[in-house]
């Protein structure tokens, strides 16, 4: 308890900057959930998706350990780039084969849930055993080890201090992770609110049969949410090789459901509230790893999960894509 | 955004008029329709049997699964190591697991099918009748393992504290046979204390939040080790000497032993037929078909004067209870657990289960949880993929037959009316008779 009081400058900006990679991957939970009423349990392993196809990127590359800056600035970008595609493109997918057939059926939200875990399986197991019987003496730096091996991504900043205010010591990485989600959730956030595609997802969101009358395309906005929550993931999963680096087949589970705690949190369906839930989710989890022995963090983030959902049940920011700004 | 097309309600018509051209679809339609004539001629003809055949019929293949552990040879002989030398009864012994090299003893198959069979049909009871998806069941099982474990076995720390502490003999622990009542108690508590606050939640939050609640009695389990927390359940170390129904596990245990897995199997047999007559008077009760009314539409029900708050709180202590008792038994006969055993994957697994058996529909449920376990010990070279035709069976499952392999009639019907309500009535006749 004394360790936290004594630093928690630190400890909250730790948390905030954990926070922010969850908020990016709690976008992808809320889009879909906006728009659809659906929880794509899939997503977690977009995100893996995301991780994996920045290591083969940077596989190929051969990018080193930090690489001086002019090197570092352009691959974080074509690393981001590979990323949104490869995670974009799956979230794609999974709702084109997966989705798209029941939807058509009218199933009940039971059928998708485990229609989505199925999904989480076969895209773990391709990845954890399938691509490295396959393909492993292809990429062996990739998937030359099977399942949940932890795979080792190279740092392309170093952790540099930047800031000292009293003992709160701000570093290079704090700084690049927070800036960059921020970034990528304003935009996103300018793109719903400001632009027609956007409009047309608000459209959905508040009222999918209305919406198709005033002639939006529900099927075309479907895809573009699919496709905008993986390509957040995909920033996700950019950051977190940043900051954490390392990946594994299995990386996507405890990511997603933390995100999705974050999404519900602020209030699924809401932007805005992904990126509070994120963050809050963020300190909450390294204050208690602070009290706590750092076990029990996990612990602690779903027990504030069942109590916001008692209290709250729609977040806290509520619930609404459509009415988050009319 | 701009063209209106597709997809909306109305305009979905053209998509079933294709489904009708003249296709290999329409032989798909006829062999369907033929499957499902051959179901319902078999299903008349076993109606019109008088009782007393129908009951000697069910009674023989109890007979037939208790004798299970020999099949493809004659009780008393020894087991078959050279499968063409000793084989009595030929078309059997194709089925048993052990004749390869390297198989696992039949009977030990056995046991786990039947352990699982009685996991599917607790677990039924929460998905299947009340439709509530609990993704965190393993939570369950483990707080059932855990129940004989921490107050049965002479290793665990809660045991020995008791021992010290009323100054008792270092061989004493509260027996196998208390430790039931102790174990169903925990797991409704438990199953009352996870469904409290989160029944209220809409079904895809509860499905998250059970999740966690899995996670979380692993978590537990792992950090409840003296170092992290209070000593309780000696951490990754785990507990061993759980006893059995003879008492701690010893040499001289004639019945319940470590090797031979008979025994254990015919236990678990029957429990499971136990649990099969007691859920189906369940099923058929008051609280039965609150359960039915619930899954189809609560506001319904609610208007109807079923309360569906009491009734979900019941589905999940009774599901609690039966999916504790069978971690009862699974600890009971490894005498020995340890946190790892209780992974979230089991926990998708035995969702799998119910899942492509046919959730709703007990003989489903226990035909997928069989399935599930016979396959991959069966064929060996399946069992390190099982995760990926797992994944891949789940999602073609629920594209082409939602309802599972051996479906609650009742259950499609739910699922074949949501359907029609897309298509706006126009094949309601035909729709009505999808697989009754």
């Amino acid at each position: 308890m004394n360790t936290l009081i004594d630093h928690i400058g630190q400890y909250t900006v730790d948390g905030v900057s954990k926070g922010a990679i969850y908020a990016l991957v709690a976008l992808g939970y809320t889009l879909v959930y906006g728009v659809l009423r659906l929880i794509n349990f899939a997503h977690s392993e977009v995100f893996m998706v995301g991780t994996f196809a920045i290591l083969v990127t940077y596989t190929l590359l051969d990018v080193q350990q930090y690489p001086a800056l002019v090197v570092a600035i352009p691959t974080a970008l074509l690393g981001l780039v590979v990323a949104g595609l490869a995670s974009g493109g799956i979230a794609l997918l999974v709702e084109r084969s997966a989705y798209l057939p029941l939807r058509r059926k009218n199933a009940p939200p039971l059928i998708f849930l485990i229609t989505a875990i199925g999904i989480s399986l076969i895209l773990v197991e391709v990845f954890g055993l399938l691509l490295p019987r396959r393909i492993g003496h292809l990429l062996p730096e990739v998937f030359g080890r099977e399942r949940a091996a932890s795979l080792s991504v190279p740092y392309l900043f170093e952790r540099k201090p930047v800031l000292t205010i009293g003992d709160t010591v701000i570093d290079s990485i704090h700084i690049i992770v927070v800036v960059a989600a921020v970034v990528m959730m304003i935009g996103l956030d300018l793109f719903i609110n400001r632009t027609r595609y956007g409009r047309g997802v608000r459209a959905v969101a508040q009222n999918p049969q209305t919406a198709a009358l005033m002639g939006v395309n529900q099927d075309r906005v479907i895809m573009l949410i699919f496709v905008l929550g993986g390509v957040m993931a995909g920033a996700a999963a950019l950051l977190w090789t940043i900051r954490i680096g390392n990946t594994q087949s299995a990386i996507g589970f405890v990511i997603g459901l933390k995100a999705f705690t974050a999404a519900v949190l602020g209030g699924i369906g809401n932007l805005r509230g992904a990126l509070l839930g994120g963050i809050l989710l963020g300190i909450v989890e390294v204050y208690a790893a602070a009290i706590t022995a750092s076990i029990w963090e996990d612990v602690f983030a779903f027990i504030i999960l069942v109590i916001v959902l008692m209290f709250r049940p729609t977040g806290l920011l509520g619930e609404s894509l459509g009415r988050a700004r009319a | 955004m701009t063209t209106p097309e597709t997809s909306t309600p109305v305009e979905s018509a053209p998509r079933h008029a294709a489904a009708e051209a003249p296709a290999e679809g329409n032989v798909l339609r006829r062999l369907n329709q033929q499957r499902r004539n051959a179901q319902a001629a078999i299903r008349q003809r076993w109606e019109a049997l008088p009782k007393w055949q129908r009951v000697i019929a069910v009674l023989a293949f109890i007979v037939f699964l208790y004798y299970l552990p020999w099949l493809g040879y004659l009780p008393g002989g020894a087991p078959p190591r050279n499968p063409v030398a000793n084989l009595q009864i030929p078309p059997f012994h194709l089925i048993r697991t052990d004749l390869g090299s390297g198989g696992s003893p039949w009977a030990a198959v056995l046991f786990t099918c039947a352990l699982y069979v009685m996991v599917a049909i607790g677990l039924n009871v929460v998905i299947g009748l009340a439709g509530l998806l609990d993704l965190g069941y393993i939570g369950f099982f483990a707080v059932g393992a855990y129940s004989v474990a921490i107050f049965g076995s002479v290793d665990s720390p809660v045991v020995q504290a008791l021992q010290e502490r009323f100054g008792l003999s270092q061989d004493w622990a509260i027996g196998w046979a208390l430790c039931i009542p102790i174990a169903i108690v925990l797991t409704s508590v438990s199953g009352v204390i996870l469904g409290w606050p989160t029944l209220r939640l809409r079904g895809d939050y509860l499905a998250i939040v059970t999740l966690g609640f899995g996670e979380i009695i692993r978590i537990a389990a792992r950090n409840l080790n003296g170092q992290s927390g209070p000593n309780v359940t000696n951490g990754p170390r785990g507990i061993s000497a759980i006893p059995g129904p003879e008492g701690p596990p010893s040499p001289d245990n004639q019945i319940f032993g470590l090797t031979d897995a008979k025994p254990w199997y015919w236990l678990a047999l029957t429990l499971v037929i136990l649990m099969v007559l007691g859920v189906r008077r369940l099923e058929h009760s008051r609280v039965g078909r609150s359960w039915l009314a619930i899954r189809e539409d609560e506001d319904a029900a609610a208007v109807m004067g079923v309360h569906g708050f009491k009734f979900k709180l019941w589905a999940f202590a009774i599901g609690a209870v039966l999916g504790g008792t069978s971690g009862f038994l699974f600890a009971s006969r490894y005498a020995y657990i340890d946190p790892n055993q209780f992974d979230l994957q089991l926990s998708i697994l035995f969702v799998a289960m119910v899942v492509i058996g046919g959730s709703g529909n007990m003989v489903g449920v226990s035909i997928g949880a069989i399935l599930l376990v016979y396959l991959p010990e069966r064929f060996r070279d399946l069992d390190e993929w099982r995760m990926l035709y797992f994944g891949l069976a789940m999602v073609l499952i629920m594209i082409l037959r939602p309802q599972g392999l051996i479906p609650s009639r009742r259950r499609a019907r739910e699922l074949a009316d949501r359907a029609e309500e897309v298509r706006g009535g126009r094949h309601r006749a035909e729709e009505a008779t999808i697989n009754a």
